[in-house]
């Protein structure tokens, strides 16, 4: 990008969708699990560590062996995908290791005693004249698969690459090992698809910067000076496509660019004490040609780096003193016939930005506050509801007046608190709000936004997983998918398997792993 | 978006570039010049040094382990080819004279940590009564060696006179809720260090598991531990904690909560917990420890008797909180047991009764104790040298304290400070602006308030989250029991917190940030 410090909120739409004793005074955890909760089962079956639910699940009793020296992932018959897809070359490497690299398999192989029959391969195969191996994910992508686990081979059917990286990971999910270190499947047939389009996770890279290793291993799972090169972000874009995760750039204006003003000279507004510039700035000028030229220029830059069809435009919290303050920008004001309403001009300023950003053919996000002041927005704009006080009634609005939405208001995962709170994210139904189908029809997902005034790489990954996980199921899952009991013992699971896999996910509630996280 | 707009921001970004030289926790006094001189480090020829007539010299474990340990810290990033500058006035020696010979005992209650901290161009020396008191003045020293845009070491000139304003300044760690590795309670040790912080409490076993291998009752970790081979803390690594504490001039207190907080015990020690009844059936659940019996005073007194041995300090931490009486009054035998004894259907007395021979009992094995308030809120008669741990926060903690120290107890104070209970925001402040002394009560009765403990209970924190939850926000609780009671303005402990929690990173601790900013040096340890 070459802007350093600029505020780049990443929004990334996940691939991965990836027990009591009360110290002193401490309420009863909700929901509260019983002592037996505290250990992992090992009678497990394989339902109990699956995350998110699939849409719909059959398994059998009758277990298969596989063996690491011998299992294989291959592209099946008639598939449209073959070697030269590197996508899945990669991701069928990935979910090797994720499966068997953890341990020491290398010795004499043996028949585990609970075993009924072996697996010896899974073949994917990929339907879609075009199985987008060298294409980027988007709003529309086909996510859907179907897998079948039965002896020898399972057969995993997608459409596209985007529905196979969804199968390998439930694949691997459905993959455990007992108690003498045998690789055991159930026989099993999964149909399964997502409930919403959008998945995303919000980092905020400008409060605190985060290392790119640490946005790499939250994508899955280095940089210098606390500037993101064209390089790293390539490496972002990049990473996250092979799992099937969208980058969504948020360069956001004209408020939250203080940091801006130092590179860009008459940018931001000056504002005045009296008669005279006080020496600070507000938000971007927006009286100014010299402006709109600067963010042609930025907005064309930023839409080649970023290959997703939108870009998140900001346009929330503008504060309108510092614009109140200064003579030029009243003189404009009266100029325009705005009176003293500065929500107009903040209007004829995202305007401005809107035509810019569509004169790339990008799409765009915003949040909720230029739906709210009224901006003329083209119709596939996408409407962030963030606003924590009723969202339900802002989402009614927004689809009402024909635009799409995604909600955040409830998943603002830096606000911490005591206790369980992953429950509160997983009992979110976001469909919850007046309107009709077609309205309903217009909310295409959800975000969980993890602001950072006080995160940064020291505290990131624990904070976020398995918290957004509960996320990921609200917005994948079927809206009957909502037993807590059920979600705890899964996301249990799903959490020690974050940690085998090498990802510090926090823990639920008292308990243990089988595989803790290793020290550094 | 981020709706959080913090008014003071502006003035809390400038924080992130502090003085060098801002020391946490804050001495009792430091006098520097107006202008003062700026000595260079040369971080080849520095070194530590024992002064002439010091009562204390080469070959004690503790100064040299810690001279090699603050030469590593204050050098971390120094590169060897650095010393061809012609060093012409620099400092290139710190001298250390202790008062009091003794290098192999074990830090107490007692021990002596104040320190004289002389930096001059002509000489560097660190005064200090004990071996203790020279480690709290070493961790001063380190704070103030910064290092300019070209890389140079440098000290200004300055004087310390400090010394500790509680004699216990402690941590607890939670063990059984979830297992902790060795590494990370190390590490925890070498932060309390840096924050002066002298007591680690181990909250070592409690309901959910029972790590602590024992070699008198191996059956309790065998049967009572998460995973009896992995999730265990053996004699060997005890006695390493226990060293490496020492090192640090921390004390470790052990603590075996009874008689609640057993459930884990039970497995490993057959009728030693009391069944529950459902009507006239037990149910198959099991309660806090059956009082009732000879036989579980016998265990209670072996498995002591191995605690007093493992664990040199004089004091143990007996618990005895939150006592459920709800499966005592369910079981016939124990019904039979209170009439016998009179106590009608007060089972406090049942409690105390339990409680009083335990504490005979470590009585006799010639340690002192620690308990939680609860004991004392019962009215269980404890020995007069008892510390009382004052941990609710339901009703005022202040009148708690008032009553304990009325009482003639010794108090100890957690209630404020569970940083467990974590929530949105700048919490240290809240932990910071504590005052344990702000309670009624006679001049007398404040100097019977020991200090305090921050608490990191268990239920949502394991290895994955430990250290960025306890640091900074522990800082908070450090400062306020070590630095005079007249340190508290919120703003300057802002920004020498800020600036100590990027001196934390580099020392390669993964300390969270306590709001916006950067330091120099991030944290890469992933």
């Amino acid at each position: 990008m070459g802007v350093a410090g600029l505020l780049v909120g990443l929004l990334l739409v996940p691939a991965v969708l990836l027990g009591g004793s009360f110290g002193r005074g401490e309420p009863p955890p909700d929901p509260q699990p019983a002592l037996s909760e505290w250990e992992t089962a090992s009678d497990a079956v394989p339902e109990d560590s699956l995350w998110p639910l699939p849409q719909s699940i059959r398994t059998s009793r009758l277990r298969l062996q596989l063996a690491p020296e011998r299992f294989q992932v291959v592209h099946g018959a008639g598939s449209s995908a073959g070697p030269a897809c590197g996508l899945l070359q990669d991701a069928f490497r990935r979910y090797f290791e994720y499966m068997f690299g953890r341990s020491r398999w290398r010795k004499p192989y043996r028949a585990s005693p609970s075993a009924q029959g072996e697996l010896s391969q899974l073949q994917v195969v990929i339907a879609s004249s075009e199985p987008g191996c060298d294409s980027f994910p988007h709003l529309a992508s086909n996510e859907a698969y179907h897998l079948t686990v039965t002896e020898p081979v399972a057969i995993l059917k997608a459409d596209e690459v985007w529905g196979a990286l969804r199968g390998l990971e439930t694949f691997s999910q459905l993959v455990h090992e007992d108690d003498y270190g045998s690789f055991l499947i159930n026989e099993s047939e999964i149909y399964d698809f997502p409930r919403f389009a959008h998945r995303g996770i919000l980092l905020d890279t400008s409060r605190h910067y985060l290392p790119l290793k640490s946005i790499l291993t939250n994508l899955g799972a280095y940089s210098y000076n606390h500037v993101y090169t064209p390089t790293d972000v390539h490496l972002v874009i990049e990473y996250a496509r092979l799992r099937g995760i969208r980058v969504i750039p948020e360069f956001d204006t004209p408020g939250h660019t203080q940091s801006w003003g130092k590179g860009q000279k008459d940018l931001l507004t000056p504002c005045y004490s009296g008669e005279r510039p006080s020496g600070s700035f507000g938000p971007v000028n927006p009286i100014l040609n010299s402006t709109y030229d600067f963010m042609a220029t930025l907005f064309k830059e930023i839409s080649s780096v970023f290959p997703d069809a939108y870009i998140h435009l900001g346009g929330d919290e503008v504060s309108f003193d510092c614009w109140k303050s200064n003579p030029e920008v009243k003189e404009f004001m009266k100029k325009q016939g705005f009176g003293t309403d500065y929500a107009k001009l903040e209007s004829y300023y995202i305007q401005k930005i809107l035509d810019i950003v569509s004169s790339y053919n990008k799409g765009y996000m915003v949040w909720q506050e230029v739906f709210d002041n009224k901006a003329e927005l083209k119709p596939d704009t996408v409407v962030e509801v963030w606003m924590a006080n009723n969202y339900a009634h802002e989402l009614s609005s927004v689809t009402k007046a024909g635009f799409t939405a995604i909600l955040a208001a409830p998943w603002y995962l830096d606000y911490i608190s005591y206790g369980q709170d992953w429950t509160k994210y997983y009992r979110v139904e976001p469909l919850n709000f007046p309107g009709s189908e077609k309205q309903k029809k217009l909310l295409i997902g959800g975000e969980a936004c993890l602001w950072g005034e006080y995160v940064d790489a020291t505290n990131l990954t624990p904070r976020l997983w398995p918290r957004a996980s509960a996320v990921g199921e609200r917005l994948w899952s079927s809206r009957n998918v909502t037993n807590l009991q059920d979600a705890y013992k899964r996301l249990t699971n799903h959490r020690c398997r974050m940690l085998s896999r090498g990802i510090a996910a926090e823990p639920l509630f008292v308990g243990y792993c089988p595989h803790e996280a290793r020290w550094r | 978006m981020a709706a959080v707009a913090i008014a003071a921001r502006a003035l809390l970004l400038l924080a992130a570039v502090g003085p060098a030289a801002a020391l946490w926790p804050q001495p009792q006094l430091q006098r520097s010049p107006p202008a003062p001189a700026r000595c260079p480090l040369p971080p080849a020829r520095f070194h530590f040094a024992h002064a002439a007539g010091s009562a204390v010299g080469p070959g004690c474990a503790v100064l040299d382990e810690a001279f090699q340990r603050y030469r590593a810290l204050i050098f971390s990033a120094a590169r060897p080819a650095e010393n061809k500058q012609p060093w012409r006035t620099s400092c290139t020696e710190l001298l250390v004279s202790v008062t009091t010979p003794g290098c192999n005992g074990f830090p107490s209650l007692d021990s002596k940590e104040s320190y004289k901290l002389n930096i001059s161009r002509d000489s560097m020396l660190l005064y200090a009564d004990a071996v203790w008191g020279a480690l709290r003045g070493l961790e001063a020293f380190s704070q103030l060696v910064g290092r300019d845009e070209n890389g140079m070491y440098y000290i200004n000139e300055t004087e310390i006179v400090d010394f500790p304003r509680f004699p216990h300044r402690g941590l607890l760690l939670d063990t059984s809720r979830h297992y902790l590795p060795l590494k990370a309670i190390l590490e925890t040790l070498d932060v309390m260090a840096y924050n002066k912080l002298n007591v680690f409490h181990w909250h070592i076993v409690d309901d959910p598991s029972f790590p602590y291998e024992s070699f008198t009752f191996p059956e309790l970790s065998k049967q009572g531990a998460f995973n009896a081979m992995t999730h265990v803390y053996t004699a060997s690594d005890v006695q390493t904690v226990i060293e490496y504490a020492r090192l640090r001039g921390i004390r470790v207190i052990a603590e075996f909560d009874t008689p609640g907080h057993t459930l884990s015990w039970g497995p490993g020690a057959p009728g030693l917990l009391t069944p529950c009844y459902l009507g006239k059936d037990p149910s198959g659940t099991y309660g806090p420890i059956n009082p009732i019996f000879n036989t579980t005073y016998q265990f209670v007194t072996s498995l002591f008797q191995e605690i007093s041995s493992v664990f040199p300090d004089h004091f143990i931490h007996l618990g005895g909180d939150e006592v459920d009486f709800t499966c005592w009054k369910s079981n016939p035998e124990i019904l039979a047991f209170m009439k016998k004894m009179g106590f009608g259907e007060d089972y406090t007395k049942l409690e105390s009764y339990y409680i009083q021979r335990l504490l005979d009992i470590v009585s006799s094995l010639g340690k002192g104790y620690m308990v939680w308030q609860e004991v004392f809120d019962n009215g269980v008669k404890v020995r007069p040298d008892t510390i009382i741990h004052v941990w609710k926060n339901n009703l005022p903690y202040a009148e708690e304290m008032a009553n304990v120290t009325k009482s003639g107890y010794r108090a100890l104070l957690s209630a404020p400070w569970y940083l467990n209970r974590i929530s949105y925001g700048q919490d240290w402040m809240a932990a910071y602006q504590v005052e344990p002394l702000k309670f009624k009560g006679s001049s007398k009765q404040k100097d019977l308030v020991i200090g305090g403990e921050a608490c990191m209970w268990g239920e949502y924190v394991d290895v994955t989250n430990l250290t960025p939850r306890l640091w900074p926000r522990a800082g908070a609780v450090a400062e306020r029991l070590w630095s005079n009671a007249t340190v508290r303005n919120l703003q300057d402990a802002y920004v020498r917190l800020a600036d100590f929690r990027c001196e934390l990173l580099r020392r390669g601790v993964q300390a969270e940030p306590l709001f916006i900013g950067y330091c120099d040096h991030e944290f890469g340890g992933f």
